[in-house]
């Protein structure tokens, strides 16, 4: 046993830290630190910013253009960059679509599709959900119906993240009905700006526009943008799962925010006395503080093991469930951090450009909607009722 | 031991009820949200007619109620309908003062809190303060007959909509004495007062406020100059027996929609109220809100009781409050599942205002602490 990282891995971190200093801009990073709402400038910015370093596919192989990174670099930029509060990136096109291409798709995908990703040609949303169909995600029912050298698409997906800036949507679409649900689903790439398609936002509780329904009305779809077989869409889609280890716990991110809570925590006072000195305060800080210095540990415990593969979903579930918990109990210790001015709530202060009077300390300005928009974390990319629902069956066997 | 309510206090609870059940609309609550105003004037004006408000005063005061129970009562059916007219500004905090406090002549604007004709609110809380209720950098000098008033207020309920304020000011002391805290009328007009207004996360309005040499008059002064803290700690209770109150209405609200939504959404082939994952996790809120009343029944049971008694049980409902409200809204987006998630969809919306109630008039840890201090007084 040895907790250190090793000096290539302290070298790493190193320029890793040389590099966020140089290429975050204050500003950037300001906006990340309050919750403020990010534009599509700002995200496809830090996109490009790190691709021209190389380090935007961290885990893609170098023959694609990846940084090919260790796990274990993986999560040191991680935690760097979160506790620099640099974006994060947007993970359709990089994480979730990028594997499956690799694997599945063909040479000439691959080829048109893997540089678009990385130079931001093509911003990529997920289309998975639909209405009827979302922990049971096999039940969906919008359907690709083959015409000649075309699919004829027809149906709903809906919570689309960030829709309303995608270029192409990757889509789970029915293509069987004979045998179990599972058997008749297929994975298709659509280009957004095909006719028949409908993007209608979604607000959010607490007022953003974050996911959106997209309708499909007899949309072609030309046949080679199937990924893979026809109906063999669900593997595909599993093997992303199983695949997609890093960064499920969202341990940086918590640190970075746990960090901001400590902040405001200096800043309040309780007659006279910082809130952090506060023994029922100090005491819920220390609570989640070592639970996630043990989540860190057991992430590392999962990227460094060599057969980690074999028990990857459940792993990733376990991961996925303390990781959104951690994250949670974050927002719920910053909220009672500012105290009173979780209530005001000037929406426009969030944006760019406001030069209102703030209500109250700047720190508090994004904390309650951050709240309430997290309760999604342990909502989507199957619930964390569907996740212990993995562990039962997969670990324990019941 | 009888935990039936009177019958007049019974059809009281129904007729209010029955109006928000049938014209009190969450898409128009929201709307009005929005306004400048912050709530529906027309609203107010219907509540007023039912005697809503007037169930806040005593008989002595011109209404016809003013008990811990009428409180109660009311209270919950607002926040069944997540009503965001301003009760708690004008009738709890802004009125309650006045007949805590007022003169004859002071006394008489009851009459139009009541009628639903003035707006109140209650500039207390500071940017420094917190929760802390004794915290006032405010300060009042004599000048002449009268007062001079500096410093600054934060989150100002209804702060923008009000007519007349309630200011709170030093008149000696350090920032958090209990002695030397003295309470004024202030017009929301007066020279020298300015209004920032702006809306809260959860539909309703507030306002910082700057007092920068505000004079008011010898009869701007309510109750003894220096000894308003007993008052104020009597209202902000109250203010919190209302919160308590409110907060069980929104959570079983929130609750009912869950079971609904447990009993109709489908996943896997079956109702989703079918996983014993969540049929546990419905149960625990279910016995939890349970737990959340019966702290408000001791809470008002015990208000006309010794200044501890009331005190202790104020902050456990208030703590519970807190506590489960938590619990209920973070539960119900939960099994909902992202539908919950939508601005279109009520139950995010409850949510939203069970969680902030934990931030008004102290929260868990607040009277938690609260309480261990009383505690050691009362033995
Ligand atoms: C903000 C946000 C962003 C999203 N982004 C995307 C996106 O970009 N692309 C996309 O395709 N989807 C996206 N989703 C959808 C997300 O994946 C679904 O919300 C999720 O799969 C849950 O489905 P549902 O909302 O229909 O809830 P339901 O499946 O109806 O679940 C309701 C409740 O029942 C529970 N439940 C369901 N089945 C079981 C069971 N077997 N045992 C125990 N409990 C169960 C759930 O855990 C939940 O508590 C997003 C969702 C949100 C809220
Ligand atoms: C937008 C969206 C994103 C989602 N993202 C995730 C996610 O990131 N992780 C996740 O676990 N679920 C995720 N889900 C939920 C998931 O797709 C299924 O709804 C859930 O796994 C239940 O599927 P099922 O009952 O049809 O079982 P099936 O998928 O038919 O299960 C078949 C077998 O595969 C096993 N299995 C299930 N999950 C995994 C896994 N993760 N790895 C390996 N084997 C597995 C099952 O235990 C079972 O033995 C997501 C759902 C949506 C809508």
């Amino acid at each position: 046993m040895d907790l250190s990282f090793s000096p290539e891995d302290l070298a790493f971190q190193a320029e890793v830290r040389a590099f966020l200093k140089a290429e975050l801009s204050p500003a950037l990073a300001d906006k990340v630190r309050h919750n403020k709402k990010l534009t599509k400038e700002d995200m496809v910015g830090w996109h490009a910013t790190l691709n021209k370093r190389g380090w935007l596919a961290q885990d893609w192989p170098k023959q694609y253009g990846g940084a090919d990174w260790t796990p274990v670099q993986q999560q040191i930029f991680d935690d760097e960059a979160s506790m620099a509060n640099a974006p994060r990136i947007i993970p359709f096109g990089l994480k979730m679509l990028a594997p499956v291409l690799m694997k599945f798709g063909t040479e000439e995908q691959k080829a048109h599709y893997l540089p678009r990703i990385l130079d931001g040609t093509d911003w990529w949303c997920q289309g998975y959900s639909e209405p009827g169909a979302g922990s049971d995600l096999a039940s969906l029912k919008t359907r690709a119906v083959r015409d000649g050298d075309h699919y004829v698409i027809n149906g709903q997906k809906t919570w689309t993240t960030l829709a309303q800036y995608a270029d192409m949507i990757f889509c789970l679409v029915r293509t069987g009905t004979e045998g179990k649900p599972q058997e008749g689903i297929s994975f298709i790439l659509v280009d957004m700006k095909s006719p028949g398609i409908t993007v209608r936002p979604i607000i959010l509780l607490e007022g953003t526009h974050e996911v959106n329904e997209v309708f499909f009305d007899n949309v072609r779809v030309p046949a080679e943008n199937l990924i893979g077989e026809e109906n063999k869409g669900w593997t595909y889609a599993k093997y992303l799962l199983t695949h997609e280890r890093t960064n499920i716990a969202g341990v940086g991110a918590s640190k970075a925010a746990l960090a901001e809570v400590k902040r405001i925590a200096k800043a309040e006072t309780v007659r006279g006395v910082p809130l952090s000195d506060d023994p029922y305060f100090a005491a819920r800080v220390a609570q989640v503080e070592m639970e996630l210095d043990a989540l860190s540990t057991t992430n590392l415990r999962v990227l460094s093991s060599p057969d980690a593969a074999a028990s990857a979903g459940s792993i990733s579930s376990m991961l996925k469930i303390k990781g959104t918990e951690i994250r949670q109990s974050i927002n719920d210790l910053a909220r009672r951090a500012i105290g009173p001015y979780a209530m005001p709530f000037v929406s426009e202060a969030l944006e760019e450009g406001y030069n209102g009077d703030p209500v109250g300390p700047e720190y508090a300005l994004g904390v309650a909607p951050d709240y309430f928009n997290n309760r999604k974390i342990s909502i989507f990319g199957g619930s964390n009722e569907i996740q212990r629902g993995i562990i039962s069956k997969m670990v324990m066997g019941l | 031991m009888n935990f039936t309510h009177t019958e007049e206090r019974q059809l009281f609870k129904d007729s209010v009820a029955r109006l928000i059940a049938d014209t009190y609309t969450l898409d128009a609550r929201n709307k009005a949200a929005e306004t400048d105003l912050g709530f529906s004037a027309e609203k107010w004006a219907q509540f007023a007619e039912l005697g809503a408000i007037g169930a806040l005063f005593s008989e002595d005061d011109g209404g016809f109620g003013g008990a811990p129970f009428d409180v109660t009562v009311l209270f919950e059916e607002l926040g069944r309908g997540l009503v965001n007219e301003p009760f708690l500004a004008t009738a709890i905090l802004g009125g309650g003062l006045i007949a805590e406090l007022g003169n004859t002549d002071q006394k008489a604007v009851i009459e139009e809190i009541i009628a639903g004709t003035k707006q109140f609110a209650f500039a207390h809380g500071e940017p420094k303060s917190r929760y802390d209720a004794s915290h006032v950098e405010t300060t009042a000098k004599k000048s002449g007959e009268g007062y001079v008033l500096n410093g600054a207020k934060a989150i100002v309920l209804n702060g923008g909509a009000a007519d007349l304020l309630v200011v709170s000011a030093r008149s000696s002391g350090a920032a958090w004495d209990e002695d030397g805290l003295s309470l004024f009328l202030v017009p929301a007009d007066a020279a020298g007062l300015s209004r920032t207004a702006y809306p809260s996360i959860d539909g309703l309005h507030a306002a910082e406020i700057r007092l920068d040499n505000v004079t008011v008059g010898a009869d701007a002064l309510l109750g003894g100059e220096g000894k308003a803290w007993p008052a104020v700690e009597k209202v902000i209770a109250r203010a919190n027996l209302a919160l308590a109150s409110e907060a069980i209405g929104a959570m079983e609200v929130a609750r009912d929609m869950t079971i609904e939504y447990l009993k109709t959404r489908k996943q896997f082939g079956v109702v989703i109220g079918k996983f014993q994952a969540l049929q546990h996790r419905m149960a625990t809120v279910l016995l939890e809100i349970e737990q959340a009343r019966s702290s408000v029944i001791n809470a008002a049971g015990r208000f006309d009781g010794s200044r501890v008694e009331r005190e202790m049980a104020v902050s456990a409902a208030k703590t519970l409050a807190g506590k489960i409200g938590r619990l209920v809204a973070e539960e119900a987006i939960q099994m909902h599942g992202g539908i919950a998630m939508t601005w279109e969809y009520a139950v995010g919306h409850f949510a939203k205002r069970l969680v902030m109630i934990d931030h008004m008039f102290g929260d868990v840890d607040y009277h938690v602490a609260r309480y261990v201090a009383l505690s050691k007084e009362a033995a």
